[in-house]
């Protein structure tokens, strides 16, 4: 087997299928030739806008959503999971047929900034058009300037697996004019340019809110509840306001900066879609952006108690399905009972204490501490519930080559062995959160289990 | 029919320690690296999981992580004039399969050899006089002092657990004072001590000789190496040898390197892919690469410019008689280099028995321990004895595992409800003081190929002709003498000792020591590669390991492999890349 870390690819590869190193000349030479016949947008393109490009796909995590497993990257057909059905993620390398070979450059600002197609249909906001829109015409230029040099890779995606009315683009329409605020980034008076960069590019090309906020029933953003946390692939996305218990309280702008470049600190280590961020998206990132993040979100206010618990969705999900859904937590402060606590103990001494510690302070860096984890401690149990029942693989980086792994016990701990540990773990050496039941881990349990 | 493949700069086969070692080095230097392995990907979250890793039947007994002698294995016989017969299950030593190789499942225990080791001949020839008839004891062409930085640069890719003894000339308190110079400290302190080692340090230092902490490749704290690769502190769980760690705290290719080299777009590792031969051109002076088949059956003629055996000791020795490669050993005329002087490791243990003194065995560690070296090598005057060379005392708490630990008091029945109650009463009260001891070479030793049995690929089995001598006995039965003393001085009950006597078995398990019949040396007509590991014969030829070790020094070979691997690396790189060709002229 062979594991390849750079994939050679991209820029100096686009039409002539040239290999090697010879590259960025050959593009060049390429690109210029095409200018003569190409779209006027083209005379833009250069080594510099390039490079910029591919910065910015990188901010904008492109590649994550559009490669799909085992698939040639940004060639589309990966499956996005949504509640509402599944949507398959379009190729956007420049092939004519199947890909973006035929759109023009303005037409691709207008799907970034309007959410619509090169044929005026809507796209889903699956496409997180509603942060794209920030993005300033020159930035999404230089994406379209990198697209362009991809090889082109024929290939269609499978069709949306969606249900009617949802099936039909024009309802996006009426979404729209209920969610979508469109609109250019504007700078906030008072703050600093390095706040403004950090809100530029979280709001923005980083679509941070996409899973980090909560959602309504129509999967649009909760009011009130901006990167307050939310459900995301059988996952918790965490609270990434100020909130020491379960928000980003407790780490310092460099753990944040250190987190998103690395995938590690003292604190957490980025599995599940976020290891697939820091792999695609941040580990690339300049340290003035990633400090520029990290201004911005240690300004986010913290929420009083319970803030956002349910959102409307779910709700409703639980009142049709009959039963409590994984996220759904109407008591934060519910005190666990002593012998649940007591069994907990006793499977997280047995299972859990030997990387975790005894005490929850784990290995900094290596093993995370559960003890003060925000992660542990979230409104929501779901990411601790699958942490445990599947397992957490980190994302390895080049500063962080190692590929810690926390092994999965779905198949040697049943559901109210989960819970039980699980309430420990939310409440054990000063942690507070709300005792997680075995219907949750079931939840979570068969939730994967249906989507694999 | 063999496909031929595009050549590639760099060819290992087989890919545990030194294979990963040379794929990080020579991938460094720019070159195009493939490594060929006959087993299995294998990772720490994937297979070593903690989960399910410390399970005895599985690992030990049923053998999850070793060489299939369905497979491959090796006929032996303790004498020439013997018939040697195929060993069908392992027993006294236990190689492995799969990537990482037997770096996954030792304990750790990560020594360097004395100076004097490297010498052996020289050296004990001029303080004592002509060695005794039939020991073929070579120097190695190689020095302590050439090998210091290698060893250095071994123990910090693995994070060793220690305490040194002699830091540049200067004798440190606490670390073995007889061990050679070294530039500085281990990376890591020692491991917590469990209570068995405190009493015997205690005793030994009564004795009057010199207790240490002995180094550990278990972690005794957070690690992070040069590469970047972390190792997280050891769990003391006492799962090592015969196991791998799942709790990333035990050094092995996995925790240390493969997270690197594997991001590499110049590497590339292909597994189940064993290697057949090494092929080369007319002259026979030049490798031109392998031929090998994949899992399915299929063969490929592989190209290299430079070809490296990274394979267990075996393995090396029996690729390189069957690709008819160098002048293979005769016991009789003395002459041949392949498969001479296959060494091992000799040694003995003394069980302290208490009533009162709980020991808790299950806290242990592969590495974990104190040793006294006073009787290490030449660290003691010989004269008189009858014997050169010795091995280092230790008591470790490497396990307390309930299958395989049952210690019990001389004389109890092996079964029944008398062997209950003593297991009962001894296995939380026992402490153990073994010897490790050197197997210096000898005429008769040496590897060739069977003239019976075969492999699953039609190859000759290799045949392994091994015993006991005269030096080893007397040398072993002192470490015993010595060994029981301490242990005396220990405050037990009842002191056992088990002294090594007969001719060597190869069923009950012992080490996993197996060094020699590739050997290093200064002259082609005795040894089969140079100072450098290359090939004598055919110069774009290098093999690493423990087959280089002319004799098998008092100590566990893992920390000498790795220090020649980075040496013999260092020497691709800097020499051989500048001067393709014999990098030592004969």
């Amino acid at each position: 087997m062979t594991i390849v870390e750079h994939r050679p690819r991209r820029q100096g590869r686009a039409w002539a299928g040239h290999d090697g190193r010879r590259g960025i000349a050959v593009a060049l030479f390429i690109l210029a030739a095409a200018a003569v016949a190409g779209p006027a947008a083209a005379m833009d393109n250069s080594y510099a806008q390039v490079q910029r490009g591919r910065y910015l796909a990188a901010a904008g995590d492109c590649e994550d959503c559009h490669t799909a497993a085992g698939g040639k990257p940004y060639a589309g057909g990966r499956a996005i999971p949504t509640p509402f059905g599944t949507i398959y993620s379009p190729n956007i390398t420049p092939d004519q047929a199947t890909g973006l070979g035929g759109w023009t450059r303005d037409q691709f600002y207008r799907a970034m900034h309007e959410g619509l197609s090169a044929h005026g249909a809507h796209l889903y906001p699956a496409f997180p058009y509603t942060n794209f829109t920030r993005a300033t015409r020159e930035d999404v230029d230089d994406i379209w300037a990198y697209l362009q040099t991809l090889d082109p890779v024929r290939s269609r995606h499978p069709p949306n697996e969606l249900p009617w009315p949802l099936s039909m683009r024009w309802v996006m329409s009426v979404w729209n004019t209920l969610f979508f605020d469109e609109g250019t980034f504007k700078p906030t008076p008072g703050k600093s340019a390095e706040w403004n960069r950090g809100a530029y590019l979280v709001e923005g090309l980083g679509h941070c809110g996409a899973c980090h906020t909560q959602k309504n029933f129509l999967g649009a953003d909760e009011g009130g509840s901006f990167l307050q946390g939310g459900g995301v692939q059988d996952w918790f996305a965490s609270n990434l306001g100020g909130d020491h218990r379960d928000g980003l309280g407790a780490w310092s702008k460099d753990d944040i900066v250190e987190y998103l470049a690395t995938g590690r600190n003292r604190h957490a280590g980025a599995g599940g879609p976020m290891g697939e961020v820091i792999q695609y998206s941040t580990s690339k990132m300049t340290h003035d952006d990633l400090a520029a993040i990290a201004t911005y979100l240690k300004d986010l206010p913290s929420q009083p108690e319970n803030a956002g618990s349910d959102s409307t969705w779910d709700q409703i999900v639980g009142f049709f399905e009959g039963h409590r859904s994984a996220s759904d937590n109407e008591d934060g402060g519910a005190k666990p009972d002593d012998k649940v606590m007591a069994a907990g103990e006793a499977i997280y001494v047995d299972q859990c204490a030997a990387c975790h510690k005894a005490d929850g302070t784990g290995v900094p860096g290596m093993f995370p501490p559960l003890r003060g984890n925000a992660n542990v401690q979230a409104r929501s149990p779901t990411t601790v519930a699958h942490a445990i029942l599947y397992g957490v693989r980190t994302e390895p980086t080049n500063a962080r080559p190692t590929p810690f792994a926390m092994p999965a016990y779905g198949w040697k701990l049943k559901n109210p062995e989960v819970a039980a540990v699980a309430t420990y773990v939310r409440n054990a050496w000063g942690n507070h959160a709300a005792p997680v039941t075995r219907d949750q881990v079931h939840d979570v349990r068969t939730g994967i289990v249906a989507s694999e | 029919m063999a496909t031929k493949l595009p050549e590639v700069d760099i060819l290992l086969v087989g890919f545990g320690w030194t294979g990963a070692i040379l794929a990080q080095e020579l991938t460094e230097a720019g070159l195009n690296v493939l490594a060929l392995e006959r087993g299995a990907w294998r990772d720490t979250p994937t297979d070593f999981a903690p989960t399910f890793i410390q399970d005895e039947l599985r690992y030990y007994y049923r053998h999850a992580l070793f060489q299939e002698p369905m497979r491959e294995t090796l006929t032996f016989r303790n004498s020439p004039d013997q018939t040697a017969l195929p060993m069908r299950r392992l027993g006294s030593f236990l190689p492995a399969t799969g990537v990482g190789g037997a770096g996954i499942h030792w304990n750790g225990q990560t020594w360097r050899f004395l100076p004097s080791d490297f010498v052996a001949r020289s050296h004990n020839e001029q303080r004592y006089g002509p060695l005794a008839d039939g020991l073929t004891v070579q120097d190695w062409g190689v020095t302590y002092d050439e090998l210091e930085p290698y060893y250095d640069k071994f123990e910090y890719l693995c994070g060793i657990s220690g305490k040194a003894g002699n830091i540049q000339g200067k004798i440190q308190p606490g670390g073995n004072p007889f061990e050679g110079a070294r530039q500085r400290d281990y990376p890591n302190p020692p491991m917590e001590m469990t209570y068995a080692p405190t009493i015997f340090a205690q005793a030994a230092e009564k004795v009057g000789v010199h207790p240490f902490p002995c180094p550990s490749a278990n972690m005794s704290r957070p690690y992070t190496n040069p590469l970047g690769v972390q190792l997280g502190p050891c769990t003391y769980c006492g799962f090592c040898e015969k196991y791998a760690c799942g709790n990333y705290s035990k050094s092995s290719p996995q925790t240390t390197i493969l997270p690197v080299v594997m991001r590499k777009p110049n590497f590339t590792l292909k597994t189940e892919c064993e290697v057949l031969t090494i092929n080369r051109d007319s002259t026979g002076r030049r490798a031109t690469g392998v031929t090998y088949v994949d899992a399915q059956g299929r063969e490929w003629e592989q190209p290299a410019d430079i070809v490296v055996l990274t394979a267990f000791i075996l393995n090396n020795v029996q690729l390189l008689l069957t690709s008819g490669i160098g002048k293979p050993y005769d016991p009789g005329t003395g002459q041949g280099t392949i498969g001479k002087n296959y060494a091992y490791q000799i040694v003995s243990s003394v069980n302290v028995f208490y009533d009162d003194k709980l020991m808790n065995p299950f806290i242990g560690a592969g590495a974990l321990g104190v040793g006294v070296d006073d009787w290490n090598g030449d660290n003691f005057d010989h004269s008189g004895l009858g014997f050169i060379g010795g091995g280092y005392l230790a008591c470790w708490t490497t396990n307390g595992r309930p299958i395989e630990t049952h210690p019990v008091p001389k004389g109890t029945p092996m079964w029944g409800a008398k062997f209950k109650k003593a297991v009962r009463d001894s296995y939380l009260r026992t402490a153990t003081v073994s010897t490790h001891g050197a197997v210096m070479s000898h005429r008769n030793n040496h590897l060739d190929l069977d003239p019976t049995y075969r492999d699953v690929h039609g190859r000759p089995l290799l045949r392994m002709t091994f015993d006991y001598h005269d030096n080893e006995h007397k040398m072993s039965d002192y470490l015993t003498a010595k060994a029981t003393e301490i242990a005396k001085a220990m405050g037990g009950r009842e002191v056992d000792a088990k002294p090594r006597t007969g001719p060597y078995s190869i069923v009950p398990y012992q080490t996993t020591h197996n060094t020699g019949g590739a050997i290093m040396g200064t002259d082609p007509r005795s040894s089969a590669v140079n100072r450098y590991l290359q090939s004598w014969d055919v110069p774009n030829l290098f093999v690493m390991g423990a087959s280089a070790f002319p004799q098998n020094p008092g100590y566990n070979p893992t920390g000498t492999v790795g220090a020649l691997t980075y040496w013999a690396a260092a020497a691709i790189r800097n020499q051989y890349l500048k001067h393709p060709g014999p990098l030592v002229q004969a």
